[in-house]
């Protein structure tokens, strides 16, 4: 049924018609409005047989959501930012125990300095952990991405994190199709574990393993996430069928074809370079971007493909990894290896902490890649006098103080406020 | 693409009032995107929120920049931000005051657009006299949709009934058709 919502309130739908039997929430912007969303669902009965549990903290969320998926129930919670972190050693053991945990990120940026905005610092900093992750667009695919993912989590038992732009998408109201309870039911059948704690047949899951095992146990963990490269594409397809309509996928090229400029991102800001891309290819520029929806896995084969036939490829990344670049250009670089004849690779980082990314950045961003190339990561927009003023304060004076609060304190006495 | 901001303090109603208008384009069949300028918001604090309303699928997700319309909820933002930054040169503006243009020294703003593209509606008055609160949003589309065109005063009622079910909701489609009316008066009276 098509609705005009709000981001949060439509995956709060998708997730109680994936009927799950436990939620753990506790609340952190920009996700608050899911999990709240979906306890409205409980409360009213329209979602039955859940159990809605308020929690301590991030850390207690996603151990309650281990020890009920352990237990065999259909297991949620959500997160962001801090919370992610606060979570860390659970998000590493969901993954090791082979848990089909569901879990929204509402993307936010990390700490110090204090930032609620959006950008992808939380889903890099646990990108290793062993989760699937899936990068919504749209909110219509952050709704689409939720019901894939419990049926991918739960046939490869293994969790799944499905990444949504905090406030872009979140808080966006916009047309969303929500499917009924009929059509998300013939997708997802009922959670059947391969693995259940269960006092009448007892068992122990997560015993130590030694040097002896250990790394098979890892590498087993790799060989069922790569599985996922050949399950999304085929659950995407089951999905298309049900709804009538495009859903999920590794990843989405558009006007790809002959294009010598192909621009790699993931999550809200594909829209607005695809509509770059169409201003820039009515100017006779051959430009296309591939919105990659599936990080984790990695899908490097469909990438090659892609990307390999282009002469210049940019990256555009809401995450910096401090002291080597763009975390997804870097992977992107992985991916053309030992090509011949590969594309240049640019790296640009932008929308850090919720800076707007806006067409007429982006716009300039494409045409330097082709005709002005930089080494390294370029920062998208960024205050090169503030910056510059900076690095020279700080050294000439030793005890130079906070840089957060040294670059704020400069930006108020550039643009102080008007009188009145 | 017709591109809405509105300018308004934290307890206006400026980001629901971004998202009942929406609501009015989606009744309409169109396609509409609402978000606010996501930030700390606290009531009083300057709040910004955005509407696009289209034909086809909206996918541009920056902050409205060139708005083809700025709603001004509060003109006492007028000292502290520049609520009139890449309004396009055919673009409109709804001020809600009980003042003049002259009065909020706006005249040299309201001749930059085409006549008939500036209007004043009292739209704090109408909250308080129809709904007993300070929340002149409802008002303000009732208002847009009397000065653009852009939606049918039928589907912001709809809109507004959605959002506020009830006696609320009909205390502000009053507020909202009063606002209407006294828009449509003026352009009467202007092409007169």
């Amino acid at each position: 049924m098509l609705k005009q919502i709000e981001g949060s309130q439509a995956m709060a739908q998708a997730i109680a018609l994936c009927r799950p039997e436990v939620i753990c929430a506790y609340p952190i912007t920009p996700q608050t409005h899911i999990v709240e969303g979906v306890g409205a669902l409980v409360k009213a009965g329209e979602l039955q047989d859940c159990e809605f549990i308020n929690v301590e903290s991030e850390f207690a969320a996603l151990s309650v959501a281990i020890g009920a998926s352990a237990a065999g129930a259909r297991a949620y919670t959500a997160t962001a930012s801090q919370g992610l972190l606060f979570m860390a050693e659970a998000v590493y053991n969901a993954a090791g125990l082979g848990l089909p945990i569901v879990m929204t990120l509402g993307n936010r940026a990390i700490g110090a300095p204090i930032n609620i905005w959006n950008d992808h610092s939380d889903a890099m900093a646990m990108r290793d952990a062993g989760w699937i992750q899936l990068f919504a667009e749209t909110n219509q695919e952050a709704v689409d991405l939720h019901i894939l993912a419990f049926r991918l989590a739960e046939e490869l038992s293994m969790p799944v994190m499905v990444c949504v732009d905090g406030f872009i998408l979140t808080h966006a109201v916009e047309r969303v199709d929500i499917p009924d309870q009929a059509q998300v039911d013939s997708f997802l059948p009922p959670y059947d574990p391969v693995q259940v704690l269960d006092p009448d047949h007892p068992a122990s899951i997560g015993a130590m393993v030694g040097p002896e095992a250990f790394t098979e146990v890892r590498f087993l963990a790799h060989y069922k996430q790569q599985q996922a490269l050949r399950l999304i594409p085929a659950f995407s397809g089951e999905l298309a069928k049900i709804f009538g309509r495009a859903c999920g996928g590794l990843l989405r090229p558009y006007r790809t074809e002959d294009a010598e400029t192909i621009v790699v991102a993931m999550g809200s800001v594909c829209g607005t370079i695809k509509d770059v891309v169409d201003e820039m290819r009515d100017e006779g520029v051959g430009i296309g971007v591939v919105s990659l929806v599936s990080y984790r896995p990695f899908p490097v084969e469909e990438l090659r493909r892609i990307l390999a036939p282009a002469k210049n490829v940019v990256v555009v990344e809401k995450s910096i990894a401090v002291g080597v670049g763009g975390p997804l250009a870097d992977n992107i670089d992985g991916a053309l290896r030992n090509l011949d004849g590969r594309p240049r690779l640019h790296s640009a980082i932008a929308g850090l902490g919720g800076r707007p990314i806006t067409r007429a950045s982006l716009r300039r961003l494409f045409r330097m890649a082709v005709e002005n190339p930089w080494q390294g990561a370029h920062f998208l927009d960024l205050n090169e006098q503030a910056v510059g003023r900076e690095i020279h304060r700080v050294r000439k004076i030793r005890r130079s103080g906070s840089t957060a609060e040294n670059i704020l304190r400069q930006l108020a006495a550039a643009n102080p406020l008007p009188p009145g | 693409m017709f591109q809405i901001r509105i300018h308004g303090r934290g307890g206006q109603g400026v980001v629901t009032g971004a998202e009942m208008l929406s609501v009015a384009a989606f009744i309409e069949g169109r396609h509409a995107q609402a978000f606010p300028s996501f930030g700390s918001e606290r009531t009083g604090a300057p709040v910004v929120a955005f509407c696009r309303i289209a034909d086809k699928e909206i996918r541009l997700r920056e902050p409205v920049q060139d708005p083809d319309c700025v709603i001004l909820q509060d003109p006492t933002l007028l000292k502290v931000i520049d609520v009139f930054s890449g309004l396009k040169e055919n673009g409109y503006l709804l001020v809600n005051t009980n003042k003049s243009f002259d009065e909020l020294h706006l005249r040299g703003v309201v001749e930059k657009l085409p006549e008939g593209h500036a209007v004043i509606v009292p739209a704090t008055d109408l909250a308080l006299k129809h709904v007993k609160r300070p929340a002149p949003n409802a008002a303000l589309l009732g208002a847009f949709a009397a000065l653009t065109g852009l939606v049918n005063f039928e589907s912001v009622t709809r809109a507004i009934a959605e959002a506020f079910p009830g006696r609320v909701g009909e205390a502000n489609i009053a507020a909202a058709q009063e606002a209407y009316d006294l828009v449509r008066a003026q352009e009467s009276a202007a092409t007169a």
